[in-house]
């Protein structure tokens, strides 16, 4: 019988990650990320491996550039101001094909903003924060159980195709306590790591550089990243979806707002309105399948996000114009009731359904 | 002795690849990755090094060392080997870096590598000045020398005075072993080397950061030939820094490091 | 005694050779090479001592060494 105990969101994930094989992590403090290095420094002794606190985000990232370029399996936690300064590493790190897995637990921005929960950070995380074309994974749990649980697959998509991922929690997440049972990760078959640098061992030499100074070549490979852009994008969409079949409105939310929008769909349906719900859990690739299947039959979109706007650039991307799409924003580090999300359902089901 | 009893006493040496070099004529690089490879070979470790590239005109670098190679950000070298170091204990790691990418932007990686006694070795090329983009003012840019970005020489009082590195690193503990050597000549050569080999062994030993900072010209955008510009690093540069060997732990503990022997 | 080859390809005849010469065995030569430089040549192969001064400054490992 596997145990349940009761774990904050950062300490949760941060077991995850070392029973998904984790051994070696570099960070720097950042509230209200703090308790996954502080977790970090206690339990990878425990487990043969080590806690690096490094003097900045700056120097963070690029340690775990080395690490993963010699072929380890290694994360960071941070959050706001700390995930920027590691952006100029994640464009490295994409542009050397190097997994990582990089947990941002959001915080009110911009600039020290404060340290509640905020989704903020959407453009930063799913856009490539960084500069030059390239693409991470993003990942975004609603719940601790989820977040435990999408770490391994995080691990080993970051593994599978070569290209950090990142975790979307935010303050509250991170904070939360709920009860996780740490399930075994399913064993996946990835490629080995025959690129790593870790030393010729009697073998030719592996560089791990990111320059193409000759055209063609640069050509090439941005090709080649692109292509496997698009092979994760028809391949990796991850969401959830509530009563679709015959939903006139359809919300879409992630992460904690994502949440409090599950329980305001429910309560909306409990009260006859025909609304339905997909929240996206891979925020990156974008899950645009499940918009598109929605569309059939739903005849409006209310993105509902803790930002002035950000995601519901990607949803009407999806929708291409077929449907209206509203944005119920929340801003200042507020997470929005589920009584005004509920009364904003209710006024946007009377009028799609007026729509006929 | 004639041709065919004459037997080959110096030649291009395994730790290097076959790539011709870009780097300018009469660029100290040549020497100093020649230098490297050369202790790499004769300590027997290329098989398990792993060397952490810069930005600058060494940024290529890695197409030149016969080992496995990272590439950092500028500045970042010392973290990605700190990463390497983690993630292969038995790897002989060293990081190659010029005035920029280790004195101004990057010295925060390169003194906490340092504090931490990372058993990592750096490989520091002063030229004084920023080679690859041109010729700009350096932290290591001496007082009245002319940049792109100081056209009327620094000046001490707008753009203070050059950071002594070879100073600065021998006061850190975790530093074991220091030494600031110089190319300008067969002699400085040699004894450059001589440092190279007991920075690495210094490593090996596991006394902790071995910091071996060398003098290099820069003929392009000191605007003089090679061999002036060999004459301008005794003349110039040599006074203005701390040179020979400032801390070692050869006679230390094993595994203390930092005190000066 | 002893002479030097020198990779006419790989000189880019930056001359710390032959500064570092103590015997003046070394000169450049008067035809390019493919890369336009005028590489460095053993004019005075008699003075050649073997003593490797050239080799340890050559920035190119364009010097091999024999003796």
């Amino acid at each position: 019988m596997v145990q349940k105990l009761l774990v904050k969101g950062n300490e949760a994930i941060s077991e995850a990650a070392i029973q998904a094989g984790c051994r070696l992590f570099f960070g720097y403090p950042i509230t209200p990320s703090n308790e996954i290095i502080e977790y970090m420094a206690r339990r990878m002794p425990e487990v043969g491996g080590s806690m690096t606190q490094a003097e900045s985000e700056v120097s963070a990232i690029y340690m775990l550039l080395g690490a993963a370029g010699a072929g380890a399996r290694v994360m960071t936690g941070t959050s706001g101001c700390g995930f920027s300064l590691m952006q100029e590493g994640m464009s490295f790190l994409a542009a050397y094909d190097l997994p990582v897995v990089v947990v941002n637990v959001a915080r009110l921005g911009p600039a020290l903003g404060n340290l509640d929960p905020s989704q903020g950070d959407y453009f930063q995380m799913v856009k490539g924060g960084g500069h030059g074309d390239y693409y991470n994974f993003c990942l975004a749990p609603a719940g601790v159980q989820e977040a435990a649980d999408l770490m391994a697959l995080a691990f080993d998509l970051a593994d599978q195709y070569r290209m950090p991922a990142v975790i979307a929690m935010d303050g509250v997440l991170g904070q939360m306590m709920e009860p996780v049972e740490f399930r075994k990760p399913e064993p996946r078959d990835l490629p080995p790591k025959t690129w790593a640098a870790r030393g010729k061992r009697g073998g030719p030499k592996h560089d791990v550089v990111g320059y193409n100074l000759e055209t063609a070549a640069a050509e090439r490979r941005a090709i080649m990243m692109a292509e496997k852009y698009d092979r994760i994008r028809e391949t990796e969409q991850r969401w959830e979806e509530i009563a679709l079949d015959d939903a006139d409105l359809v919300v879409v939310a992630f992460g904690t707002c994502g949440r409090i929008a599950r329980s305001a769909v429910r309560e909306a349906r409990s009260m006859g309105i025909k609304v339905g719900m997909i929240r996206p859990i891979t925020l990156w690739p974008f899950p645009t399948k499940p918009i598109e299947a929605a569309l059939k039959t739903a005849k409006g979109i209310l993105v509902a996000e803790m930002n002035m706007g950000q995601m519901i650039e990607d949803v009407r991307l999806a929708v291409n114009g077929k449907a209206p799409v509203w944005l119920h924003r929340k801003l200042g580090g507020i997470m929005p009731t589920t009584e005004e999300l509920v009364e904003r359902i209710r006024l946007l089901a009377g009028e799609v359904s007026g729509n006929d | 002795m004639t041709e065919a009893t004459a037997k080959p006493i110096f030649s291009h040496t395994d730790g290097l690849t076959e790539k011709p070099l870009h780097y300018c004529p009469g660029c100290s690089h040549g020497i100093i990755h020649r230098l490297i490879g050369e202790v790499l070979e004769e300590l027997n470790v290329s098989d398990r090094t792993v060397g952490v590239g810069p930005v600058g005109c060494a940024a290529f670098c890695e197409q030149y060392f016969n080992v496995d190679f990272i590439g950092a950000a500028h500045g970042r070298a010392p973290a990605v080997a700190t990463g390497v170091r983690r993630a292969v204990p038995d790897a002989v790691v060293f990081t190659y870096q010029g005035d920029g990418d280790l004195a101004a932007i990057g010295i925060a990686e390169a003194i906490h590598a340092a504090m931490r006694g990372e058993k990592i070795t750096t490989i520091f090329v002063n030229n004084a000045i920023y080679g690859m983009t041109g010729g700009q003012l350096a932290p290591t840019t001496l007082v009245g020398m002319k940049t792109t970005t100081s056209p009327f020489g620094r000046k001490e009082e707008e753009h203070g005075r050059p950071l002594d590195i070879p100073k600065l690193f021998s006061g850190i503990d975790g530093a074991a072993y220091v030494a600031s050597g110089s190319t300008d000549s067969p002699k400085a050569v040699l004894q450059t080397k001589k440092f190279i080999r007991k920075a690495f062994e210094c490593q090996l030993a596991g006394h902790g950061y071995s910091l071996v900072s060398v003098l290099s010209n820069c003929p392009t955008n000191w605007g003089m030939t090679p061999v002036q510009a060999m004459e301008w690093i005794r003349t110039n540069l040599m006074p203005a820094y701390t040179m020979g060997e400032l801390k070692t732990p050869f006679g230390a503990e094993p595994g203390k490091g930092g005190k000066p022997s | 005694m002893g002479y030097v080859v020198i990779n006419l390809n790989l000189c880019k005849g930056c001359e710390l050779c032959i500064s570092a010469c103590a015997k003046g065995a070394l000169g450049l030569s008067d035809t390019q090479n493919s890369k336009g430089y005028l590489p460095a040549a053993l004019t005075v192969p008699e003075k050649c001592n073997a003593c490797t001064l050239c080799a340890i400054m050559c920035p190119d490992s364009a010097i091999t060494v024999y003796k």
